[in-house]
């Protein structure tokens, strides 16, 4: 009886949070593909058709809006690798005793409401606002420049929204050295750069991985930023999913979209799974 | 000359860390600032003076104030459930290896890294094709759903430290192994535990995208903000948003202070 109740323990603890997930992850997913092999209205209701014409129209007509947003999160996490890695590294080298300190730093964005902080950036880079008027009084810039409404404005959005999750998953990885590797590359006679480049970004590249699927997927389907910071120029494909499914009620297009989002970004995700396990990504959401 | 090299290095770093620090709180600290402002027309777009006249009618917008009890109360619910299912989770991964776990492991990892917007999209497709009408029911399920991982992983990291001459020790002396949980084992896991109910709350609190897909026309304090955008922000969002943070940042900063002594007799 006893050796009955040990074996079904996990599973009995496993079973409401993992029903959960089923229920309201994994199926709805299935749903939304049916949903987007369907035809109809709202108002007649949908049939299950099986073809795959909402795929072929809507990534006709919005092919371009799929590429940008793409574009825009591969820009996004290439510049934030660029950005974070000289923050992660420094903390994690040099940051001794205070390195929760900084890392906390680097987390404040994360207390106040992203479409509030998104919010803030628009004040900031309105034409007159708090941060570029006194930049043209003053003569710094052009009084004619303006920012808002280009791509650069929603790329900078994107950027600033997710670099906290760029910088952990480096540091994550950079911590892990042994300092003792570094002392050999040294020893054996390699100058700073090349213990750099031959040792340590290789060392940290696993962490640079998992920041990038932590960024490019949160920001390649991102519409908050490209709606506050853009305009019709840089419209994403998230806007055009929210607006067909929250406006026009056009269920089985925006479905087929939001799959199609989806899986160019699952390729991404099982190949990067595959190649690196999943350790890295889950030891980042812990902290 | 290599030395120098490597000092210089590090200071600019350095001063580079703190550059990229003032830019996260720029825009943190426009929005407190203007929780300050005496602005005249509808826009609290520039400084036009200071006034603490918000912070005391920060309640007077009956619509947002109930958006933000409506936040809290998903909030709490949400930490709440995804704290009992989550540790559930996380108990039975770090403790045992079973059938199914992988499966598991890889089902979380898929609804940490998949896109809010799919995750959004697709629940509204399955509440929409049940009949299912949204409202504060559906935003909570949603917001189990996507923080109940999270929970997971956090208790586990804890569980897979856990010692387990522990519960050898409370069995010699005689408990079960329902007493020995209760008495031994979960006051050891309580405070990953706690943090894990609290990240659940952040992630709850803060979240727009989900919400916005699985709320239907239930206004929570990020959908308030984003339907007031395009009128004018109330300098009150300013001020609700300031509260949020300070409380966030005390929290986070006691219950880290807390730990802190508590680490160094474990190690």
């Amino acid at each position: 009886m006893d050796r009955v109740k040990r074996t079904l323990a996990p599973y009995l603890l496993v079973l409401p949070g993992g029903l959960w997930l089923v229920v309201f992850f994994a199926v709805p997913m299935a749903t939304m593909v049916s949903l987007s092999l369907q035809e109809g209205d709202v108002v007649n209701g949908f049939v299950f058709t099986g073809h795959w014409q909402n795929y072929v129209e809507s990534l006709a007509d919005y092919q371009t809006q799929l590429i940008r947003s793409l574009v825009y999160g591969a820009v996004t996490s290439f510049v934030l690798i660029v950005l974070a890695f000289p923050v992660a590294y420094w903390i994690a080298f040099y940051g001794g005793r205070r390195k929760a300190t900084y890392l906390f730093l680097i987390l404040l964005p994360f207390f106040v409401s992203f479409v509030l902080r998104t919010i803030s950036w628009r004040m900031l880079l309105t034409d007159d606002g708090v941060l570029l008027h006194p930049l043209k009084e003053a003569g710094i810039l052009p009084g004619d420049f303006q920012v808002l409404g280009s791509a650069t404005a929603v790329i900078a959005g994107l950027v600033y929204s997710f670099l906290p999750f760029m910088v952990l998953p480096i540091y994550v990885a950079l911590e892990r050295i042994d300092p003792r590797v570094v002392e050999a590359a040294r020893d054996l006679y390699a100058s700073p750069v090349s213990s750099f480049t031959k040792v340590i970004f290789p060392l940290a590249l696993p962490g640079v991985f998992a920041g990038v699927l932590m960024t490019f997927v949160p920001a390649s389907s991102d519409y908050v930023n490209s709606e506050l910071l853009g305009s019709s120029e840089t419209t994403m494909i998230g806007q055009v999913i929210q607006s067909k499914f929250l406006s026009n009620s056009d269920y089985p297009s925006a479905s087929a979209l939001s799959f199609t989002l989806m899986a160019v970004l699952l390729v991404g995700i099982f190949v990067y799974a595959r190649a690196l396990g999943t350790e890295d990504v889950m030891k980042v959401a812990a902290r | 000359m290599t030395g120098r090299f490597r000092i210089g290095g590090a200071r600019l770093m350095h001063i580079y860390t703190w550059v990229l620090i003032a830019w996260l709180v720029l825009p943190i600290s426009v929005m407190i600032l203007f929780g300050f402002n005496d602005p005249s027309g509808r826009y609290n777009q520039t400084w036009q003076g200071f006034t603490l006249k918000w912070y005391r009618d920060v309640f007077a917008l009956e619509a947002l104030t109930d958006a933000l009890v409506m936040s809290l109360i998903i909030a709490v619910l949400t930490a709440l459930i995804a704290g009992a299912l989550g540790t559930g989770i996380g108990y039975a991964l770090g403790r045992w290896q079973f059938r199914g776990a992988a499966g598991l492991n890889l089902l979380m990892f898929a609804a940490i890294s998949s896109p809010e917007l799919v995750m959004g999209s697709s629940l509204l497709s399955m509440f929409v094709s049940l009949g299912i009408s949204p409202g504060p029911v559906t935003i909570t399920i949603a917001h189990v759903m996507f923080s109940v991982s999270f929970v997971a992983i956090v208790v586990r990291a804890r569980v897979v430290t856990l010692d387990r001459s522990l519960e050898e020790a409370a069995a010699d002396l005689g408990a079960s192994g329902w007493t020995t949980f209760w008495k031994v084992i979960f006051p050891i896991l309580l405070p990953a535990i706690f943090s894990g109910v609290m990240l659940a709350f952040a992630l709850s609190i803060d979240d727009f995208v989900i919400t916005n897909f699985t709320g239907g026309t239930t206004e929570t304090f990020p959908m308030w903000i984003w339907g007031a955008t395009r009128v004018g922000l109330p300098p009150q969002v300013n001020v609700m948003g300031t509260m949020i943070f300070v409380a966030g940042v005390l929290i986070a900063v006691i219950s880290n202070v807390r730990s802190r002594p508590k680490k160094r007799v474990a190690a």
